[in-house]
């Protein structure tokens, strides 16, 4: 197990990947938008502007995803003291960030057709922007503190703060009076969406999770790179 | 099994989260007043003193409630225990329709009535294509 985890196995794995990612996630996502803009029906009530649906939803189940992800890296790295984890964590954070902003700015261009306005002050959107500068902070703290110990200790205190707003974002919808619709999407109870509709949904949130994947794997491998070239900074 | 270094970790871990959340869960409690994007009728009938300030009122636009003049629109929010009325001059956004979700901005003139100077629509969590729909309000 150890041994497969040796930086030397893993950059000869992440500097071949990124091309089989790539050429998948073409695939997957040419399928993905090939469903969502033609196949997949009209909405009963919001006609072809549901469309906008199949890139906003997947964008924010997957950034909520990555903060996650990345907290949970984070603590694994400060409570068993491995660098690497930092490192993947590190290398993670910008394909959250990216779909985090598509999240709030496809938002807003589906709101104002349906809702009549492009921003509202409510929990879920408000909580969905608290996310988006997380992150923020997250990346200038990798950009500001050069001191590895340093670095490791402030990304995670950021990560734990974090990570309360992700609840909140979750069960905004539910807890309190919001503009936003409650989830249509449940795992534990029945679905509000119909299958032909669910189905695009699904085909696009692999197509998202496989570019985070791509992305993730050409920064960790420059991440690899800078430890190589330092050669003092082992993992 | 690990270290007693790595449980104390865990364990401070585990108790700084505990204590965020509780510290969360509390400051959000306390603001719930704010936190909240509209209230509905209901809430509106228990205020105390008609505020003079902008609010937002959210429910159901009643069945059979909506009135065009040329003078503007009228209609009846409900949550299905109390009702509002409200009159509102401006153009309405393309889900605004009988039965489903509204939001109202703007000031309350008595208990029973509302001027509305902006109005969202609100959709429900409910996606299917037309021909369900139709099928389903057949049976």
């Amino acid at each position: 197990m150890l041994k497969i985890l040796k930086p030397s196995k893993i950059f000869l794995f992440t500097s071949k990947a990124p091309k089989y990612v790539l050429l998948l996630f073409i695939l997957v996502f040419s399928i993905g938008l090939l469903e969502a803009l033609i196949l997949s029906p009209e909405d009963y009530k919001q006609s072809h502007s549901v469309r906008i649906m199949y890139v906003h939803v997947p964008a924010a189940w997957i950034s909520l995803g990555i903060f996650s992800s990345i907290t949970i890296l984070s603590l694994s790295g400060y409570i068993f003291k491995n660098k690497n984890f930092f490192l993947i964590a590190k290398s993670l954070a910008p394909s959250g960030l990216l779909f985090n902003i598509i999240a709030l700015v496809t938002g807003s261009i589906w709101g104002k057709p349906t809702w009549g306005t492009w921003w509202a002050w409510d929990a879920r959107i408000t909580s969905m922007l608290i996310l988006a500068i997380f992150y923020l902070i997250y990346l200038i703290a990798w950009r500001i503190y050069q001191n590895k110990e340093l670095v490791f200790k402030i990304t995670t205190i950021i990560t734990i703060f974090g990570i309360i707003n992700v609840p909140i974002i979750k069960y905004s919808v539910e807890w309190w009076n919001t503009l936003h619709q409650p989830a249509s999407v449940n795992i534990l109870s029945k679905s509000s969406i119909h299958s032909s509709m669910l189905f695009p949904l699904i085909i696009m949130t692999a197509a998202f999770a496989l570019f985070s994947v791509l992305i993730f794997l050409m920064k960790y491998n420059t991440e690899l790179i800078k430890i190589k070239n330092k050669g003092l900074d082992r993992l | 099994m690990y270290g007693r270094k790595v449980k104390l970790r865990f364990f401070f871990v585990t108790l700084i989260l505990l204590i965020l959340i509780l510290t969360t869960f509390l400051v959000l409690k306390s603001l719930e007043e704010n936190v909240v994007y509209f209230k509905s009728p209901s809430d509106v009938k228990v205020l105390e003193e008609l505020e003079n300030k902008k609010i937002r009122i959210g429910g159901m636009v009643k069945e059979k409630s909506i009135k065009i003049s040329n003078l503007g629109v009228n209609f009846i929010i409900t949550d299905f225990k109390n009702e509002i009325n409200v009159t509102y001059s401006g153009a309405v956004p393309n889900l605004f329709t009988e039965g489903k979700g509204v939001v109202a901005e703007g000031y309350l003139k008595d208990e029973n009535f509302f001027e509305a100077s902006k109005i969202l629509a609100k959709h429900d969590e409910n996606y299917m294509p037309p021909e369900v729909k139709e099928a389903l309000d057949n049976k």
